[in-house]
């Protein structure tokens, strides 16, 4: 009896806390699909409309916006998943001199991440012609400590027995790679594209400073310049922007909840 | 087995990954540790040799000052009561309570945002006068607040924001170390006739250190390397109250222009994050004893 009145009051209070932490977000959303004279003042039965969301979108180029955030994610992506796979597969299959001092090397870029060395970064791509591309926003990017970390614990995994065997049948080096350790780490490829995908849609700063004009900004850029362009700030429509270009990700989110979170789970663990 | 590395293998597997890497990571901080001795160039004169003068420079910085206290109250305010949270989160979450689903996504949901967007929504919910923050305060019959518009009010406010931002993502570490606690020895616990604060305390807290170990581990280097709500919500004002050691790089660097100071001070908080680094494996190492 006491029991179950304690788990009502913990229930209530765990829904009541969630609902508080939530508020801020839930009413941004309320806002953008209500008319600009209701953000003022909350009001439970004003008009729902979608006009906002016609307004923003018609105000800036966010289809262009949208293009270069995908352009970006899927550069770093595929440059990510290849490049971390075959140095992750170089430390584990490999015996060479100065292993450990590289790897420990590698490893320095998880505390000194791209983000705290951009002026010197800034530099290197204005030497190299590559500001204001997004090619230029992805470069620091395309080697990352973490993905060849995750990767080098999964293939450690890998049964040496199963890489003789393909060895016995005459399998060379990639082929090995491609049909032994690829396949087994799997679900490591998925957590860390997740991550992937989640940081770059996000970031922010170094996209800033590497674009200047609109043909190469991402969502994130895009949408500090909309929402400080003009000074009289309607803020509905600045809501709306905002649930608009990060839509995609909750929605992604919503549908692969449970997916999502073991997936940041077993990326954590490791 | 053959595990001898050719030349051919080294250049795709690791030359050309490594190398892409490096340029990017370790050659800026050597680059701005040379560039720390010299002045700036302009285009009248080339950049010379200037010694320490930049170090001069940083040493009689009161608005750096200013900043790196700032930096300070920020990480050691916002770190303990992220973890602190999102261990509540985790345990509420991970409890056969009712509406569990709902807490998660709520919990989860910030963390899913980038930090611009959620910015956008605090600044919104800020806004004096018209923002849910005043709304609130004046059914309350409370004066509305100018929360980033007041020096004793701006820093507290942004590091909230952060708080809401990363605890729902450390929720998910914690959720996993839950699970992974075996059942028996709380079961155990229980037979013993022990509370269930007790069997928390004593039995679930010890098991959660590594977790704790890894977020905080995470939560310190993302004080550093995230900004961009300072520079969206508060420009590091009013009056400095609000600037982050980062967000000072990129004032300094790309709106004054002043190259040479910006790579001062990459330096200076490249060697903070070395001095953390170092500190950290020295404490765990000493934990690591104990064990």
């Amino acid at each position: 009896m006491n029991r179950g009145l304690n788990r009502i009051l913990l229930s209530t209070m765990g829904v009541v806390f969630a609902a508080l932490w939530a508020l801020p977000f839930i009413y941004s959303v309320w806002t953008a699909f209500h008319d600009e004279k209701y953000s003022a003042n909350f009001q439970l039965g004003a008009p729902w409309t979608f006009e906002n969301f016609i307004e923003a979108w018609q105000s800036a180029p966010f289809s262009l916006y949208f293009a270069n955030t995908m352009i970006l994610i899927t550069i770093v992506l595929v440059a990510n998943l290849i490049l971390c796979t075959l140095v992750a597969y170089a430390f584990v299959r490999y015996k060479f001199r100065w292993a450990g001092f590289l790897f420990a090397l590698i490893m320095v870029q998880l505390l000194i991440s791209p983000e705290i060395l951009i002026v010197e970064n800034y530099l290197t791509l204005s030497r190299v012609g590559l500001t204001d591309t997004i090619i230029g926003i992805a470069l620091p990017y395309l080697t990352s400590a973490f993905g060849i970390f995750l990767l080098r614990q999964t293939f450690l995994t890998v049964p040496k027995s199963l890489d003789e065997a393909a060895q016995i049948e005459g399998a060379g080096a990639w082929r090995v790679l491609w049909n032994v350790y690829v396949p087994l780490a799997w679900p490591v490829y998925l957590a860390y594209s997740l991550v992937s995908i989640s940081f770059h849609w996000n970031n922010f700063l170094w996209p800033l400073i590497v674009t200047n004009s609109p043909e190469v900004r991402p969502l994130t850029v895009g949408l500090s310049v909309f929402a400080t362009v003009d000074s009289g700030v309607e803020w509905s429509l600045v809501n709306a922007a905002t649930l608009m270009t990060t839509a995609p990700l909750i929605i992604a989110f919503i549908i692969f909840q449970r997916q999502f979170v073991a997936n940041f789970m077993r990326a954590g663990i490791k | 087995m053959n595990n001898r590395l050719s030349i051919r293998l080294a250049v795709i597997m690791l030359v050309i990954p490594c190398s892409l890497l490096v340029a990017f990571t370790h050659y800026p901080a050597i680059q701005a540790l040379i560039n720390s001795f010299w002045n700036n160039s302009s285009s009248r004169r080339p950049s010379r040799f200037s010694g320490i003068e930049n170090y001069q420079a940083l040493m009689e910085d009161d608005r750096l000052a200013q900043i790196l206290i700032n930096s300070t109250i920020y990480a050691l305010g916002t770190i303990p009561l992220a973890i602190g949270l999102s261990i509540g989160m985790a345990l509420l979450v991970n409890s056969r309570l009712p509406g569990t689903t709902l807490m998660r996504l709520s919990f989860f949901m910030p963390t899913m945002l980038p930090m611009i967007a959620v910015a956008n929504i605090w600044l919104f919910f800020y806004a004096p006068g018209i923002g849910l923050a005043s709304q609130i305060l004046e059914v309350f019959g409370m004066p509305s607040i100018n929360f980033l518009g007041r020096t004793d009010t701006a820093l507290a406010s942004m590091m909230f924001v952060a708080v809401w931002k990363e605890a729902g993502l450390f929720m998910i570490f914690y959720l996993a170390a839950l699970q992974s606690v075996p059942t028996n020895l709380k079961d155990a616990a229980k037979l013993e006739g022990a509370s269930a604060l007790r069997v928390f305390w004593d039995v679930v807290m010890p098991l959660l250190r590594p977790t704790t170990i890894f977020v905080a581990v995470n939560a310190l280097i993302n004080a550093f390397r995230l900004v961009d709500h300072v520079i969206v919500m508060t420009e590091g004002g009013p009056n400095n109250s609000s600037a982050l050691l980062l967000y000072y790089i990129y004032e300094v660097t790309f709106r004054q222009r002043d190259f040479a100071y910006g790579a001062t001070l990459t330096v200076l908080m490249v060697g903070l994050l070395g001095l953390l680094a170092i500190v950290q494996y020295w404490v765990l190492n000493r934990k690591a004893h104990y064990q």
